[in-house]
């Protein structure tokens, strides 16, 4: 089967976000980025679907700015067979990235699509299922196991209080969760074949799909600091301090 | 215009993380309904009627319902959106799960996680795992949000008295079926609601280690957690993740243990109220949100800890 997998770029996990001085976002010149942590996941099982055998051709979809080439290629270099990016300048919220992927999906026709559970930039947690529910397909959120039974998909899902298992109907949306897998990192002649992949550049016009946003962002602050403590030297002060002074136990 | 909040409940009870998001409901101005669907769930709809600040139950009993498929309800939501200005249900599995499908079906987007009401329209929320605080302002007719349960206080369960009116199914979608769920057995409180938790790390060394922390959690009536290194070595199931793509916690207290204090983890935890830490390395970033910092090798200080909460 044909599958789709969505990539995001964002800022590095590892990169301490700072809030820019004139409070309309956080700072991202200069700053190192970075291949979502969720969606590497979700190209990760792709590509181990193939090399099972489910998968036949696997697809990278990225939305944004020219720099999500990068990110494409990543996506490539670990496995994915072609590349697709929906090039635009606009801020793309959830909903226009689900409606980007639906203009995808409807003219590749992939069986099934993966996407993160969410990206650690907005930490929204939408993308996957407005896709599903724009497309009218079965969802298969927070998936720890996906296994291909004929024309299903058996999922198990991390829902609050342990394990949940669905059987979806393909073709299917499914978004990763941490405990899918553990994804690999590219090798150097893999890295080298991505630069060859092919990459189609797309634009939402070309697609028909409005991808203004919905919601205004109005300002963005620093939380507030919390201070750090006093150190206690031992379990006895500890327990004082908790009863007596903190009065917590 | 009435706000619809999407329930979250076992038959029985409204499940307590939906209180805060009636909470939450009550500061956007307008009745408050509460939908209870599912399959033989009469009671909840009728323990729902007594949550306070509730205007009407919705309950919708089918047994397209009874595993709370996204897929039907949020055709459910969608049916019944006409007659409402918002949708909104807690940021928990379930209602991240539903609510974004329930937006799209509206072509609505949907705002995410809120900690804040600043206005019908206006909403804070944190982003970047809360190393920002977005205000933002939602444009479309219908709003569809979440509402992290830590950033508003739960209703009461009891002192209300809405009516509660049956309403139409929407239909099977037939896209999924429910197989089973592996859920884990504990007499302990629920993570998200406790009053006390208590977290393990990557320190911790293995999933038998855990019951130092048990030892302790016994004895405060305390929640265990753990960390996603925890969890992603194997120590501990997922459901005891605390962090940004875990779950959020905000208990009285909170112990961190073994822990160091990745931003990850911190975005789940750092609105608790008290922060103690326990660390054998005096560097780890945890000390830095603690209130109470112990370094310590927490295999003496936890059997310690035990000890001297018996005084």
């Amino acid at each position: 089967m044909k599958l789709l997998v969505a990539v995001k770029r964002v800022i590095d996990a590892n990169v301490k976000v700072r809030v820019k001085a004139d409070n309309t976002g956080v700072e991202t010149a200069n700053v190192k980025m970075a291949m979502n942590p969720f969606c590497e996941i979700a190209v990760e099982e792709a590509v181990r679907m193939k090399e099972a055998g489910t998968a036949t051709e696997i697809v990278a979809v990225s939305c944004g700015g020219a720099s999500c080439q990068e990110t494409l290629r990543t996506a490539l270099a670990m496995g994915a067979d072609r590349g697709i990016h929906v090039q635009s300048d606009l801020e793309l919220q959830p909903l226009a990235v689900a409606k980007l992927l639906k203009a995808v999906v409807e003219k590749e026709q992939p069986k099934l699509v993966i996407l993160g559970k969410q990206a650690i930039d907005d930490d929204s947690n939408q993308t996957g299922q407005m896709l599903a529910g724009l497309l009218g397909w079965a969802q298969g959120t927070f998936a720890s196991k996906l296994t291909v039974e004929g024309e299903s998909l058996r999922v198990k899902r991390e829902v609050d209080g342990g394990l949940e298992t669905l059987l979806l109907k393909l073709p299917a949306v499914v978004t990763t969760d941490l405990r899918l897998n553990e994804p690999r990192y590219a090798s150097l002649p893999n890295i080298m074949k991505a630069k060859k992949k092919p990459i189609e550049a797309l634009t939402p016009d070309a697609l028909g799909v409005d991808a203004a946003p919905r919601v205004k962002v109005l300002k963005v602050v620093e939380p507030p600091k919390r201070k750090s403590g006093a150190k206690v030297k031992t379990v006895a002060e500890l327990v004082d301090k908790l009863r007596n002074e903190a009065k917590v136990i | 215009m009435a706000i619809l909040v999407l329930a979250e409940h076992d038959n029985q009870k409204v499940r307590e993380g939906t209180l805060h998001a009636v909470t939450a409901a009550g500061k956007i101005g307008g009745d408050v309904h509460l939908l209870i669907a599912g399959q033989d769930c009469k009671a909840a709809a009728d323990a729902a009627a007594k949550v306070k600040g509730v205007a009407k139950v919705i309950h919708v009993d089918d047994a397209a319902y009874a595993n709370g498929l996204a897929e039907n309800l949020a055709k459910l939501l969608q049916s019944l959106a006409a007659n409402y200005s918002h949708l909104m249900a807690t940021a928990t599995a379930f209602g991240k799960n539903v609510m974004p499908r329930a937006a799209a079906l509206l072509d609505a987007a949907q705002v995410s996680e809120i900690v804040a009401v600043e206005g019908p329209d206006t909403f804070i929320r944190p982003i970047y795992a809360g190393n920002a605080l977005a205000t933002v302002q939602a444009t479309d007719k219908i709003k569809v949000l979440t509402v992290r349960a830590t950033g508003f206080d739960a209703a009461a369960a009891t002192g209300g008295s809405a009516a509660v009116e049956t309403a139409p199914a929407a239909g099977d979608t037939g896209l999924s079926s429910y197989v089973g769920s592996e859920l884990s057995k504990t007499e302990r409180p629920e993570l998200t609601s406790a009053r006390i938790v208590i977290s393990g790390g990557r320190g911790m060394q293995s999933g038998d280690n855990f019951k130092l922390l048990e030892a302790v959690a016994d004895k405060l009536r305390a929640a265990v957690g753990a960390s996603r290194a925890a969890v992603d070595a194997g120590f501990v199931p997922n459901e005891y993740q605390v962090g940004q793509t875990g779950k959020i916690v905000a208990p009285d207290l909170y112990i961190a243990v073994g822990i160091s204090g990745a931003i990850q983890h911190l975005a789940g935890m750092k609105d608790s109220k008290v922060i103690v830490a326990i660390n054998k390395d005096e560097d780890a970033p945890i000390f830095q949100v603690a209130d109470y910092g112990l370094v310590a090798d927490l295999f003496q200080a936890m059997p310690e800890l035990a000890a001297a909460l018996d005084k």
